[in-house]
């Protein structure tokens, strides 16, 4: 399998994790779900880190965001797909 | 390749294994570092391990100073132990504390001697431990025999994707064949308590779990919380390697305990374990000196350290082994990694394979590779205190 640019914990993960260096805006990510290994394509809309997330589905203001197909927090305002998701638009919900 | 069985060890006299042969010079308390540092400057083969505290400290702080001194000293790792104090009682009680061991410890006061005097009479004992102990030879010793810790720091996406998952499939592998492992950071199950308390062996373990998260929570948390944890919970580091969210974060951090094992015990910070071979939860703080002083103080002697943005911590007394999953670290830190996993983000390389190549790391460490860190000169030494002295 050619490397993947984005991995997915969880089938039910709205968001994945970019794991290339050098990430940019238009490029047509091969993404692996590594609970199943299965595998899609998603356009990723901004440049983004090694490490950082990108939205695999529209999201609106306040939805639970899911990795390893649990709640990590909740967006704030409005992300659409392959768009870039860290501190501006996601948000704990303890502290 | 099947992972080794044994590796060569020291068996101490209480019938642990030590990987390390140290002769430690430990102060009881902080004006005591000064006599401590200058017997190991002049006994070669000795370390001092200077801290802050053990002065007007009472109540359960002033137990867990006892318990981590004593819990340091006794360590299979340290071969033999000098104990410097400013007055005898405080210094006799951890040298009573390590003797329970067997092995050799000798305990100086400075009041009515002075620096000089005790330094002396400290170095001329020091010298007596490094003829007494150097000599000592390795054994073959199971590999059922180890005592391995795990905490993770500076964490990022990938440790959750590589490093700790490694972790958790050593784990997986060891804990079954009676080794005691460990992990803990209190703040960083934040988010993942329940799934925390799901993995503990029995209800009551898990009960006990959730009362020693929920303390945290209303004795630290509450009381001095800021809006995002002062940028602490998640780090600037964290941040920059894409986490979020404190949520996120733990679970990442909880991969460390694998997907089959469930742990027997809570410990207090620095307790030693007495539910016999398995894993255990320690209620520790997430930073990294600390929370690995604690649990060498509990007598754990290799210490398992995924990274994703490259923390550099080390230990006196016991290695700590680095691992990390991020590419970028292994290219600019190379230094202070000791296995790479960045292939299980490729696709090249199983979790079972990052596992097993950690296990492989543990067992040269344990016969006495040094570590990134040790081969650097990491010995953070920080004990942990838990409220202001009087």
């Amino acid at each position: 399998m050619s490397i993947p640019h984005l991995l997915v914990h969880d089938k039910q993960d709205n968001v994945g994790v970019v794991v290339v260096e050098g990430l940019t805006a238009g490029t047509e990510m091969l993404c692996v779900v590594t609970e199943d290994n299965s595998d899609f394509q998603l356009v990723v809309n901004d440049d983004v880190p090694i490490g950082h997330k990108v939205a695999l589905k529209d999201l609106s203001d306040g939805e639970t965001a899911i990795k390893y197909g649990q709640d990590i927090g909740r967006f704030v305002g409005e992300t659409a797909t392959g768009h870039h998701v860290h501190t501006h638009n996601l948000k704990t919900k303890r502290w | 390749m099947a992972n080794p069985s044994t590796f060569f060890g020291y068996r101490r006299e209480n019938g642990r294994i030590g990987v390390r042969n140290h002769v430690v010079i430990l102060p009881v308390d902080d004006i005591s570092n000064a006599a401590c540092e200058a017997v190991a400057n002049n006994i070669k083969g000795t370390m001092a391990l200077p801290h802050a505290y053990g002065r007007l400290q009472f109540g359960e702080d002033l137990d867990l100073h006892f318990r981590t001194m004593i819990g340091t000293g006794a360590n299979p790792n340290v071969a033999a132990c000098i104990v410097i104090g400013i007055e005898p009682g405080w210094t006799q009680k951890i040298v009573d504390g390590i003797a329970e061991t067997g092995k050799p410890v000798a305990g100086f006061s400075i009041e009515q001697n002075g620096d000089i005097e005790t330094i002396a009479m400290a170095s001329r004992k020091a010298k007596e431990f490094v003829h007494q102990t150097s000599g000592q030879q390795r054994e073959v010793c199971d590999l059922s025999e180890i005592w391995v810790s795990a905490k993770c720091g500076e964490s990022d996406t990938t440790t959750g994707l590589a490093s700790c998952p490694a972790v958790g499939n050593l784990y997986d592998k060891l804990i079954p064949s009676g080794i005691y492992g460990v992990f803990g950071e209190t703040s960083e199950i934040t988010g993942a308590e329940h799934l925390c308390a799901a993995r503990a062996a029995t209800p009551e373990v898990g009960e006990k779990f959730l009362r020693t998260f929920q303390a945290y929570q209303d004795e630290v948390i509450e009381p001095f919380k800021t809006s995002d944890l002062s940028d602490s919970q998640p780090t600037k580091g964290n941040i920059e390697g894409g986490l979020t969210t404190i949520e996120e974060k733990a679970m990442g951090n909880l991969e460390k305990i694998g997907k089959e094992v469930s742990y027997v015990d809570v410990l207090e910070p620095a307790e030693a374990p007495a539910a016999g071979p398995g894993l255990y939860f320690m209620d520790t703080s997430s930073a990294a000196a600390e929370c690995v002083t604690l649990m060498a103080a509990a007598g754990y002697v290799v210490h398992v350290f995924p990274t994703g943005q490259g923390n550099i911590v080390g230990n006196p007394i016991i290695p700590v082994v680095k691992l990390t999953g991020n590419p970028r670290t292994v290219r600019t830190m190379s230094e202070h990694i000791d296995v790479d996993v960045s292939g299980v983000i490729r696709r090249e390389m199983t979790i079972s394979d990052a596992g097993d190549a950690l296990i492989d790391m543990v067992v040269q460490t344990a016969n006495g590779r040094l570590t990134a860190a040790e081969a650097l000169g990491h010995i953070e030494f920080v004990m942990t205190k838990l409220y202001r002295s009087a």
